[in-house]
């Protein structure tokens, strides 16, 4: 099905190069002139219901994290009434010491969206360089980098996040500590992918010549083929930021996490210290789970998106799944 | 038949019986601006000869060859027209109006296609003769004994060592898994076989190889051929008739001889013109500054 | 003015196979020259080394042995970051030869950029429109503004060519820069490199597997045949009065309009490819067959004569 496209009218040109301008069987303009869309616009998704409730939930998070703290009060500051549910006074109920969940639930979002983003561009760094340079590179610096990566990819994760953040002594295991470790355990699955990618990138012919125009490797590197992986980058940063926000909760309900922040996952910490689950207090640990939950899937959602730029057959299935349910849905009317 | 020949005025209809007729199909492709790709397509295939298709990128040949076999997917939608199946026994089928089951049975038996890459779409990991083996499994009533005797021959047919049957498809040169995706399509005997740039892909020399064996095939067998290609030197050297797409229009169908002796539609010429004859002239193709005429 | 002299290029490529490594000789001790206005063509099949030679030219492989030496008039050696500036390459597939992230502009300024030809946004700018007003492409202003995609195949082949110039590039490897596109347009893009290489006096060297355009594209050819040469001579001698059994086997096998109805009818050729033999070579120039090992001093000494 090779014969859809714009040009549909044959694109006539002349036996000799002037016919062109003057022959009148020119190729018809594919475009009026001057309409040519930005670069960046290519590479934007399009818009899908998924990928709209993605933005909502992330949009909804990210407000509470980030504007949330400021209108909400102390989570530290401790009150008599004492896991209690649920009221006008305290909108989440509060914790067994009377600490409002919802100035609790603001700030542990921000910590969390903190961590995930710091974990993620780190992450992405890391995974660029060595996943991206590598393979321009080729040769043994290739070898090096993916057998680094390799190596990396092998040891498992969760148990070596432990070890190291017990290494650490509690006082300086810090948000920073927390993010390095995270970052550190998590970029080696991406570098692999983006490796990949140049490397099926690299091999084109459009790098090709503008090595031989005489582009400095950087420059290949970051204006030629970088700009051709960033649906991929996007698509590991956001996936490097679940990672890091559901490793981060994970660590801190394990008592952990960093000492001097309060994340999703110290909430969910203290609420099982405070046996949240046996008294039925829901209030206390439904909230930050949920935000964890929605948060999480309001990034899937937009990666799928994404996967569409990377891979268009999945748009193209996706179009037609709609036209055939257009059709079906035109002949039911006939019929009837 | 008199509405065809108005239409159409040269060699519309073949010397032969004819084994297939086209008329006035039209294919749309439904996106947002719906796109008409064949417009008002009608020809003849006689029993027996070769029809080759010319046209470049995008005029609509291969869309056309999709859509006789019904193997068109959305948005392609056929809008009107009537492809009618003349069997050797004498019976007419139409195959815009055939049901699912009885159209894939038809699909191989009858009529069969020869895609550009097909050379790559054999299954890297099953032998040649197994994947033959499916082929008459899923098609004919036949013992195992049979389909390896069947399928040993079609393969001596093509030019390939029926020994090949157990090698991969990896251990095959281009040209030798072309050859089998021939012999993969011969398999049932089909009274027609679409083939669609079979060779583009190949070099020259195994190019030739193949079109000869081809011709000599169709001597031997006498089915049709409809032959889709951008290369209409190829094609006059093949082809019995050519009918020439422009824009999803066939704009001219003529015996190869009376084309090549004189072209009636412009474009056709423009077409000829653009082939530098190997031990000819030199044709519209300039090296001294001076602009042929256009004319 | 540039021109290029080969001598005796050759290049193996190591190939491993479990334990076992052997060499493939991909190109075997090849000499010709590129001189301004004139052009010769490679012809082969895939697999003949004749993309190898490209990319021995461009400086994307390193000969095994031999020389490739660039030089200008004077006789002054080209060479480190200034070779760019004299060869130059277009290459086959238009579709991706082009980066479909950025604009044409982009594309032809670059180069422009990168050798210094232009020094400010406007002048680049400028220097762009002119460029793609030498290769066809009108309205330019507009189609600077495109992207590849949005251009037909033909035209982008056009962007390639004027991408290849914008260094000032007098010598031009066109690695078969038709053979991807729809066969009414091939015949303008040629032509246009013809013009092209009236106009600045290029050498040209062009890879192709069709004898026709190499025929009359071309004022010498040479067939290469796995890795070697196996005929060489004046472009019309070497099509109309083939020696080697491949240039006959390839002759035969090209379409011809003139041969209608013909396949198959033609009767069983002599030659097969098994019989090919590629180390002697039929030289047209020196009206005698030459064997592959003392190819280099017949030339020299017919040279000095």
């Amino acid at each position: 099905m090779t014969n859809i496209g714009p040009d549909v009218q044959v694109a006539v040109e002349g036996p000799g190069g002037p016919v062109e301008t003057t022959a009148p069987t020119t190729p018809p303009e594919p475009r009026p002139a001057g309409r040519a869309r930005p670069a960046w616009r290519l590479l934007l998704p399009t818009m899908t219901p998924w990928l709209a409730t993605g933005l909502v939930l992330i949009a909804g998070v990210v407000l509470l994290g980030v504007v949330g703290p400021y209108l909400v009060g102390d989570p530290d500051a401790i009150s008599d009434v004492g896991l209690s549910g649920p009221s006008a006074e305290h909108w989440l109920g509060t914790t067994q010491t009377g600490q409002d969940v919802l100035a609790q639930l603001a700030y542990a979002t921000r910590g969390s969206l903190q961590i995930g983003l710091m974990v993620g561009v780190l992450a992405t760094v890391l995974s660029a360089f060595f996943g991206i340079y590598g393979a321009y590179l080729g040769g043994a610096a290739d070898e090096v980098f993916s057998l680094l990566s390799n190596v990396f990819l092998v040891i498992p994760g969760l148990p070596l996040v432990i070890v190291i953040s017990g290494f650490v002594p509690r006082e300086s295991r810090g948000l920073w500590t927390i993010a390095v470790v995270l970052a550190l355990t998590s970029w080696a699955a991406s570098a692999r992918v983006l490796r990949a990618q140049t490397l099926s990138v690299r091999a084109r012919d459009y790098v090709a010549a503008s090595r031989l125009s005489g582009e400095k490797p950087w420059r290949v590197i970051g204006v030629e083929i970088l700009p051709n992986l960033l649906p991929v980058l996007a698509s590991q940063f956001v996936y490097a930021v679940i990672a890091a926000i559901l490793g981060e909760a994970g660590l801190s309900f394990l008592g952990l996490g960093a000492s001097n922040a309060s994340t999703l996952g110290t909430m969910l910490f203290y609420a099982q210290n405070g046996f949240a689950l046996p008294l039925g207090a829901w209030w206390w640990f439904v909230p930050p789970g949920l935000v964890i939950a929605l948060f999480g899937m309001g990034l899937s959602l937009v990666n799928f998106s994404i996967d569409e730029i990377i891979n268009p057959r999945l748009k193209n299935a996706r179009t037609a799944r709609r036209r055939a349910k257009a059709a079906a849905r035109v002949a039911r009317k006939a019929a009837r | 038949m008199t509405a065809l020949t108005d239409r159409v005025p040269h060699a519309a209809v073949p010397a032969r019986r004819p084994v297939l007729t086209v008329t006035d199909l039209t294919v749309v492709y439904d996106v947002e601006e719906p796109v008409t790709a064949v417009k008002d397509a009608s020809l003849q295939l006689g029993r027996g000869e070769i029809l080759g298709l010319a046209g470049e990128s995008g005029c609509g040949k291969t869309t056309l060859a999709y859509a006789i076999n019904r193997l068109h997917q959305p948005p392609a939608r056929i809008a009107s027209g009537s492809v009618v199946f003349h069997d050797r026994d004498g019976g007419d089928v139409d195959l815009l109006g055939l049901d699912d089951e009885p159209l894939r049975r038809f699909r191989w038996s009858q009529l069969s296609m020869v895609f550009q890459g097909a050379m790559n779409s054999l299954n890297p990991v099953r032998t040649i003769g197994a994947q033959l083996d499916d082929t008459l499994r899923a098609h004919a009533r036949m013992s195992r004994a049979q389909r390896r005797e069947r399928s040993a021959e079609v393969l001596t047919r093509v030019g390939v060592d029926p020994g090949r049957l157990r090698s991969y498809p990896h251990e095959l040169s281009g040209g030798m898994r072309q050859r089998v995706m021939i012999a993969m399509a011969m398999l049932l005997e089909p009274q027609i076989m679409i083939m669609d740039e079979p060779t583009t892909a190949l070099d020259v020399v195994v190019q030739r190889e193949i079109l000869r064996e081809i011709v000599r095939l169709r001597d031997e067998l006498d089915f049709a051929v409809v032959f889709i290609t951008h290369d209409l030197p190829l094609l006059l050297e093949i082809s019995d008739r050519i009918a020439v797409m422009l824009a999803g229009e066939i704009v001219e169908l003529e015996t190869a001889a009376q084309l090549h002796r004189s072209p009636a539609h412009p474009y056709t010429r423009r077409l000829l013109g653009s082939f530098p004859s190997l031990s000819g002239e030199r044709g519209a193709f300039i090296r001294d500054g001076v602009d042929p005429e256009e004319s | 003015m540039t021109s290029v002299h080969v001598t005796d290029l050759t290049k193996d490529y190591a190939l491993r196979s479990g334990l076992r490594r052997s060499t493939l000789r991909a190109v075997d001790r090849v000499s010709f020259d590129l001189v301004p206005r004139r052009t010769v063509a490679l012809v082969g099949e895939s697999g003949s080394g004749k993309s190898t030679i490209a990319k021995l030219l461009t400086r994307m492989e390193k000969p095994t042995s031999g020389t490739i030496d660039v030089q200008l008039d004077d006789r002054t050696p080209v060479m480190g970051s200034v070779y760019q500036r004299h060869v130059q390459m277009v290459f086959q597939d238009p579709f991706a030869s082009l980066n479909p992230f950025h604009t044409i502009e982009h594309h032809v300024a670059r180069p422009l950029r990168i050798h210094h030809r232009t020094h400010d946004a406007a002048s680049t700018h400028a220097r762009v429109v002119e460029m793609l007003e030498r290769v066809n492409l009108t309205p330019a202003e507009a189609i600077a503004a495109r992207r590849p995609h949005e251009l037909s195949g033909g035209q982008r082949q056009r962007v390639a060519i004027a991408r290849a110039l914008a260094p000032g590039a007098q010598v031009l490897i066109a690695d078969e820069p038709v053979s991807m596109l729809d066969v009414s347009i091939r015949l303008g893009v040629l032509n246009l490199l013809g013009r092209l290489q009236r106009e600045d006096n290029l050498a040209v060297l062009y890879i192709t597997h069709d004898l026709a355009t190499a025929r009359h594209f071309s004022d010498e050819i040479l067939v290469l045949y796995r890795g070697r040469v196996v005929e060489r001579g004046p472009a019309d001698a070497v099509i109309l009065d083939p020696h080697h059994d491949y240039t006959k086997l390839l002759a035969l096998a090209a379409p011809d309009p003139d041969r209608v109805g013909s396949v198959g009818r033609e009767g069983d050729t002599a030659v097969t490819r098994e019989a090919i033999d590629n180390s002697v070579c039929y030289d047209h120039d020196l009206g005698a067959w030459v064997s592959i090992d003392e190819a280099p001093a017949a030339r020299r000494e017919a040279a000095r004569a």
